[in-house]
């Protein structure tokens, strides 16, 4: 798609040297990878928590440890996987490093804001565990009032940590949308944008509306404990379910802030494995705005329940149904990019068709929670749980992985390797299902979340549960040790390994500090296979 | 094992996975005439998503199979086609809305409040469920309803946000403070069913349980006049509040849970926060439960809900009694 660049010795990575370079960068890249530091950081975290939580979940009654730690320790998973690994992990990092080099530009349109957004969440995230860890805070991550009003003081904090990555969520948010508008190569018209950065731009959209309603409504439990202002607590004349509504209007676009990056991913590894121009590039472009725009409008759907008015439920039902038009066309057209392509079956596509097989799971059962009538059974049992891991983990995780592995050689000029990755494919796939789909299972039983103890009749799966757990775990461990060694002993990998098309493999790897050593010039599409 | 048997158990196991799901039969026993309905349009929608998943699946690995890379053999460019995605957007469309209007149309049954109805008021607290009736009968735990009678419940929180969950009747709804909220039932038969609560609330939300016993309708009435301390001493009566009231939270032991154990606190030196130390006497229990915030054991939270206005006079005195006989 343009013409292939002059290789130079000079790269990103070997530009300047010492820690202080890194903290003081503007180069993008050098972001992205700081990021992607401190996302596998939280990540390895938070993920520890989740294995405490399934030992704790082995066996009923109490196993390691007491109700009051559980629920701590359920809170810092929650509040970590959530702020700190899903909303900023493909947008603040892949994104930061792909997105200029897919549309051809040396950086984004604000360096230094884009370093400040790394700051903010970095500080953010250090009110939020500090306050964690000393106070016990022990609301979950929805910080549902009154109950978050009334417990431990370390709220506060947390939810002023929260409110400061929030500002990390909107800032990157901000760059990425002007610098989609403003730095495109001569000849990158909006239709040649490869999809990645469609899903990115319908993010940003997000990011910039949606977050400052949950930093507004953070700083309003803070006057609350704070000042005793009654605005959720209904012993001051509040009223709690204000903040359900307040809270979700920011958490259901959120969710999407989440999933339509990893979607991004994942038409970049279909079309690249399977050597095949994407299958309606513009129906799944479009679907990214529409589902960006119709996300708005079904906060409603968590509050079912709640005691929202019969005829409210009813409307986010119907708007929630919505949803899930724009979302079967995507999985549709990619299943019909594999239609006479020329399949290869490295890593990043095993977990581009792990991200479909588990995400067409989370799909179809989130139809059946929008469906209002069901869903009064469903909702706060295992089966909500089960379900939003299978688009937040089984989705977004998979896109990560799959991203990863695939720009692996971009990013670090080495490849990793390719057996193992497989061997973490296997791991984190089977153990994933072996987790999740008996929590299905659990919650048409009837079994609530967020439960300490459990009844009898519920221990075998849970036992499933966790022992698929402590598999997903294995895996992830094994892919760290596969990143390390890769980064370390890989072999020196090509400008282009995999014969992709878009922008990023037309320059060398790692690419130089400002991306290509001539303005790339483009003159057809992301994914021109013929 | 040869590889057909192989075939064959995976195949046996995917169609028992399939029928369970598909047949909604994991769900737990029907207890009312709603809780069928609710189980017809699960079974539609489980049906549907296996055969969509079915459908993606199987057509990725054939596809994936098929169009493997092979040398000499390149991909088809083919960049879109208008009617497929039109068909692919359109049935789905039209499923969802069929998923949307039955949805509309169960929902419209399960939050329709019968006329006429049996009324019981719930007061929901950190951790635990209270049954008051119109004859003036409480009772903590245990909800006694009559069969084939539509109940309702007029439900309220003295602290934070519960939900009052019946498995059985497939429905739920938020018990929130500083309103009223409604939920009805009309059970088929005899017989007793788990209550859950299903919001967050804190350190005792996997322990608020309760249990709704549904009795004919002449054994329902007679219960109603009981009088439930009739012939009991006061330590019996204290004893019944306390394993409905307050085991969420106290041991009847001299082990911790979220509160004090309460075993051979009588009559001895409490240290409180902030160095203060009280001798425990009968005024010294009675202000624990009527007002817990006044004085906090050291170490403890202050977590407990004031039970003031909650327990008669009679049951007050028998868990003081209770409480000093655990030595
Ligand atoms: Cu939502
Ligand atoms: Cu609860």
């Amino acid at each position: 798609m343009a013409t292939a660049q002059v290789v130079s010795e000079k790269n990103y990575l070997n530009e300047s040297k010492g820690l202080w370079s890194w903290l003081t960068t503007l180069d993008h890249k050098r972001i992205g990878l700081l990021y992607m530091v401190a996302v596998l950081t939280f990540f390895l975290l938070g993920g520890l928590f989740a294995m405490l939580l399934r030992v704790e979940l082995f066996a009923p009654g109490k196993t390691i440890m007491d109700a009051s730690q559980y629920n701590q320790v359920m809170t810092l998973h929650g509040t970590i996987m959530v702020f700190m690994v899903i909303i900023p992990g493909i947008p603040a990092f892949l994104g930061n490093f792909i997105l200029p080099l897919h549309i051809g530009a040396k950086d984004v349109a604000f360096p230094r804001i884009n370093l400040l957004s790394w700051y903010c969440l970095i500080t953010g995230a250090s009110i939020a565990f500090f306050s964690l860890f000393k106070n016990g805070v022990d609301t979950g991550w929805t910080f549902y009032t009154p109950y978050s009003i009334q417990t431990s003081n370390g709220t506060t904090f947390v939810v002023l940590g929260a409110f400061v990555m929030g500002f990390s969520s909107i800032l990157t948010g901000l760059n990425f949308i002007v610098t989609i508008h403003t730095l495109r190569a001569p000849g990158m018209s909006f239709w040649r944008l490869p999809l990645f950065v469609w899903a990115l731009y319908s993010t940003a959209v997000i990011q910039v509306l949606a977050t400052p309603i949950l930093a507004i409504t953070l700083l309003l439990i803070a006057a609350e404990r704070l000042l005793g202002i009654g605005i959720f607590d209904p012993k001051l004349g509040g009223d709690p379910v204000l903040f359900e509504h307040f809270f979700w209007f920011y958490s259901h676009p959120a969710v999407y802030i989440m999933i339509l990056p990893a979607m991004g991913v994942v038409s970049e590894l279909i079309t690249a494995f399977s050597h095949k121009t994407i299958f309606g590039y513009k129906a799944i472009a479009m679907s990214s705005i529409g589902i960006a725009a119709v996300s708005f409008f079904v906060w409603g759907h968590h509050l079912f329940v709640a005691g929202q008015s019969e005829v409210a439920g009813i409307v986010f039902s119907f708007i929630t149904m919505l949803v899930g038009v724009p979302t079967a066309i995507k999985t549709f057209n990619w299943i019909a990019t594999l239609y006479k392509g020329s399949i290869q079956f490295q890593s990043p596509m095993l977990f581009a068709l792990g991200f479909l097989f588990l995400f067409t799971i989370g799909g179809v059962t989130g139809i059946i929670l929008a469906t209002i009538g069901v869903d009064v059974h469903f909702h706060d049992t295992y089966f909500v749980v089960a379900h939003f891991h299978y688009v937040m983990v089984g989705g977004t995780l998979m896109a990560i992985m799959g991203g990863i592995y695939y720009w692996f050689p971009k990013i670090f000029g080495r490849m990793y390797n390719e057996f193992w990755a497989r061997v973490t494919f296997v791991l984190i796939f089977v153990g994933f299902n072996v987790t999740f789909y008996p929590q299905f299972v659990l919650g048409s039983m009837g079994m609530p979340r967020r439960y300490y103890d459990y009844l009898p009749e519920y221990t075998s799966l849970n036992r499933i549960s966790s022992v698929g757990a402590w598999t997903i775990g294995t895996g992830f461990l094994i892919a760290l040790f596969v990143i390390i060694h890769g980064l370390l002993k890989g072999k020196k990998a090509e400008m282009n390994p995999w014969g992709a098309k878009t922008l990023e493999w037309t320059t060398s790897s790692p690419p130089p500090h400002e991306n290509f050593i001539n303005e790339p010039i483009v003159t057809a599409g992301p994914y021109e296979y013929r | 094992m040869s590889l057909a048997t192989v075939i064959a158990s995976i195949n046996t196991l995917f169609i028992s996975v399939v029928s369970h799901a598909a047949g909604g039969s994991f769900m737990p026993p029907q207890g009312t005439k709603v809780a069928e309905k609710v189980d017809s349009l699960y079974r539609f929608l489980a049906g549907a998503s296996v055969i969509s998943c079915i459908l993606v699946f199987a057509s990725m690995c054939i596809f994936a199979y098929q169009y493997r890379r092979r040398p000499g053999v390149k991909s088809a460019y083919i960049s879109h086609n208008t009617l497929a995605e039109f068909l692919w957007s359109f049935i789905p469309f039209c499923i969802f809305m069929v998923a949307f209007a039955w949805g509309w149309y169960v929902y419209h049954d399960l939050r329709t409040m019968p006329k006429n109805a049996f009324e019981v008021h719930v007061h929901g607290q950190k951790w635990n469920w209270t049954f008051e009736y119109k004859s003036g009968r409480k009772s903590a735990g245990e909800l006694y309803v009559p069969v084939n009678t539509p109940v309702r419940m007029i439900m309220d929180s003295a602290d934070v946000i519960h939900s009052f969950y019946i498995p059985a009747f497939r429905t739920k709804q938020d018990v929130v403070p500083g309103r009223y909220s409604n939920i009805w039932f009309d059970i088929e038969k005899p017989g007793n069913y788990q209550v859950f609560c299903a919001e967050y609330c804190g350190q005792g939300h996997s322990a608020m349980l309760a249990k709704i016993h549904a009795l004919p309708k002449d054994k329902f009435d007679e219960w109603l006049q009981n009088d439930p301390y009739k012939g009991l001493t006061p330590v019996q009566v204290g004893e019944a509040v306390f394993k409905a009231r307050c085991t969420a939270c106290h041991n009847a032991t001299a082990e911790k849970k979220v509160g004090p154990g309460l075993q051979g606190v009588f009559g001895h030196q409490v240290d409180l926060e902030g160095g203060d130390k009280v001798t425990a006497d009968e005024n010294y229990i009675r202000e624990s439960i009527l007002y817990p915030a006044a004085k906090i054991v050291k170490g403890f939270p202050n977590a407990m809900t004031p039970f003031l206005g909650q327990l008669g006079e009679q049951e007050l005195s028998g868990v003081i009694e209770y409480i000093k006989s655990l030595q």
